[in-house]
């Protein structure tokens, strides 16, 4: 009996010491959970901490409190502070969380620093990363971070007139018999296809033409097969290639094959496949100023313009690399973190792998856009 | 006790007299009869049976006179094949085969034709196959004529095959000019349409011109046309690209009313090119 009250009261202390060590000082996990931001905790005594609170209040979405701190406010409003984190119309940013944060510090005196920081969203399609310098300068005991906000110019209000050009696509009825007709598939067609072994495995690089008049919703998958002829592994392109194909248009694709050698694999069964979709023919989206960039760093980089009137809100960039005979090399992507707007230039980056940036001699790129409302 | 042994007494009686009746019974079955039509089948003997017909996807049970015939109504059978008649009421059941084959006039044709969409000038690239059937959906397996009509905006293209176990087919060629084809197979006065739609081909000779605007560069091609002077349709993709010193801007444009156009940068010393598919056109130097 008595050991047992010693027991009870042993287990009942170390939960009061447990609660009391996780109030004073709690996790960062659990912080975040109960919606608590550390600056409360962490008082803005260093650049480091000023902006690593600002920086927790923009992911509590916490933008009054966040825009409160600024040291410049007085330049915008509170609603341009978050629409500059956000974006003006709907983006990938726009329905993202910001996953974590990395803060360096780039210069630093007794009443001025300048931090870089560096935000990892967590859109639908991966992590996206926003690099913004930015200025403190010291308040008395704190320091106070100065928002570099990028104002967007607006458009003058105006009338943009399009030739909307679109496709629909009737199919056959439920009461047809056997023999009627259905609308043909679109033909498309590999026009190249070439297997990289790569250290995490077998890469299938290559490019799927329409060829037909109609537009298609194309899809690509391949199969390694052994020197037996039997099927070692079956995987599709996902998102390495643009889906919507508009008569006469070319995509690239990229399959990977992880863990796989080409040392095992005695042929490859390509299986593209595509069907009739209601389309239309805009946005057009001119890719001004492409770049190639050497290593270190090789990168892909120029603007995407949108040349109608209507606001793009997810752009996702193809590019394809050919070496100096015109073989493709590589594929990469990048989806676009911010809406197109008509006419205004927003730039994007494609970074491709060092050790094939030397061999790369010319490049192609493409395209997909996407509009909130589910249209193509 | 007494009852029982009646009943028994009674029903041995009966079936004697049902025996006697039916002996000698036999059946006169034709060889083949027309799916749908009606027929009749003989019988001798004295006394009653049942006649059973069992055939595919059908069975009749009739009870027969013997010594009759015994008549069935236009479209009693209707299903083509193997039957088997079995009179039944002897002491062995009577039984014979016969065929119910298709109607000799052609009712529906299915026709197949592929494809529905084709670009113009293919050697053999549209074909139709027409399954005959008569009018209870056999499928008629002496040959007939069957006629294949292709009527297309140069004219009519018609061509007679004979159908061979059921099937007639055809192989024609695109022509040479864009439309909406009407594909029909004939058999008699039967017939089923197909529409058949030619498409322009490749872009055949794309050319592109350029015309300064302010600080942008007007590109327009030409009205662009496939190899046989056909329209390429709106919507087709031009791809222009210009090449600059140390980098490069491209446009995909729909083709709308029958010309791709697009703005681009000016930049002295560009090469502009156009393209459709795996089509080049002509290159522009400007500035140069």
């Amino acid at each position: 009996m008595k050991k047992g009250t010693l027991l009870a009261a042993t287990l009942g202390a170390l939960t009061l010491i447990f609660v009391a060590i996780g109030t004073i000082w709690p996790s960062e996990s659990a912080l975040r959970n109960a919606g608590a931001q550390r600056s409360v905790l962490r008082p803005s005594s260093t650049p480091q901490a000023a902006v690593e609170n600002l920086a927790d209040q923009i992911r509590n979405k916490a933008w009054a409190k966040a825009y409160g701190s600024l040291a410049n406010k007085a330049e915008f409003t509170q609603s341009q502070f978050e629409h500059d984190l956000t974006g003006n119309y709907p983006s990938l940013l726009t329905y993202s969380t910001l996953d974590k944060f990395d803060v360096r510090s780039l210069h630093a005196s007794a009443d001025e620093a300048d931090m870089e920081l560096k935000l990892h969203w967590a859109t639908v399609v991966g992590i996206a990363v926003v690099t913004r310098d930015i200025h403190l300068v010291r308040n008395g005991d704190r320091w106070q971070a100065a928002w570099p906000v990028a104002k967007q110019s607006g458009l003058p209000a105006q009338v943009i007139p399009v030739n909307y050009l679109r496709w629909d696509v009737i199919y056959r009825g439920a009461a047809d018999d056997w023999g009627s007709q259905d609308v043909e598939a679109p033909h498309v067609r590999i026009v190249d296809m070439h297997p990289v072994e790569r250290a995490d495995g077998v890469v299938i690089l290559g490019e799927l033409l329409n060829e037909d008049v109609v537009p298609a919703y194309v899809t690509i998958s391949a199969t390694l097969l052994s020197k037996t002829k039997t099927p070692l592994a079956t995987e599709g392109s996902f998102d390495k290639i643009s889906h919507l194909l508009l008569p006469k248009q070319v995509t690239p694709f990229l399959i990977k094959f992880p863990n796989a050698s080409l040392a095992d694999v005695g042929g490859i069964r390509m299986t593209p496949l595509s069907s009739l979709v209601a389309a239309s023919a805009d946005p057009v989206i001119e890719l001004a100023d492409e770049q190639l960039h050497p290593a270190p760093d090789a990168s892909l980089t120029g603007q995407l313009i949108n040349q109608s009137g209507q606001i793009v809100n997810v752009a996702h960039v193809l590019g394809t690399f050919y070496d100096k005979n015109g073989n493709v090399v590589w594929v990469a992507d990048q989806y676009v973190d911010q809406a197109l707007l008509p006419q205004t230039p927003i730039p994007f980056q494609i970074h491709i792998p060092e050790d094939l940036a030397r061999t790369i001699s010319s490049q192609r790129t493409v395209v997909a856009t996407y509009q909130s409302g589910g249209n193509l | 006790m007494k009852s029982g042994l009646t009943i028994v007494l009674s029903g041995l009686a009966l079936a004697a007299t049902q025996l006697a009746l039916a002996q000698g019974a036999s059946l006169t079955v034709p060889k083949s009869i027309q799916a749908g039509s009606a027929f009749s089948i003989p019988s001798t003997g004295s006394g009653s049976a049942t006649l059973y017909i069992i055939g595919p996807g059908q069975a009749l049970k009739r009870d027969v006179q013997l010594g009759q015939a015994t008549d069935f109504a236009a479209g009693t059978l209707y299903n083509a094949g193997r039957y088997l008649a079995v009179l039944s009421g002897g002491s062995a059941p009577e039984t014979d085969a016969f065929d119910v084959v298709p109607a000799k006039s052609p009712s529906t044709v299915s026709f197949l034709a592929k494809p529905s969409r084709l670009p113009v000038g293919l050697h053999n690239g549209i074909t139709g196959a027409a399954y005959v059937f008569d009018a209870y959906h056999n499928l008629i397996v002496t040959p007939m004529p069957v006629s294949f009509e292709l009527s297309t905006p140069s004219g009519v293209v018609q061509r007679t095959v004979e159908s061979n176990k059921g099937v007639a087919w055809t192989a024609l060629d695109s022509t040479e000019h864009q439309g909406i084809d009407r594909f029909v197979a004939h058999i008699g006065d039967v017939s089923t349409t197909r529409i058949v739609g030619q498409v322009p081909g490749d872009p055949c000779g794309l050319k592109m011109s350029a015309r300064q605007d302010g600080q942008r560069l007007d590109l327009a091609t030409e009205p662009v046309r496939d190899c046989k002077g056909n329209a390429v349709p709106d919507g087709t993709i031009v791809t222009f690209t210009e090449t600059f010193r140390g980098g490069l801007s491209t446009v995909d444009v729909p083709i709308k009313r029958g010309v791709a156009e697009v703005q681009m940068p000016i930049v002295n010393g560009a090469t502009i090119s156009v393209a459709s598919g795996v089509v080049m056109g002509n290159q522009i130097g400007w500035g140069k």
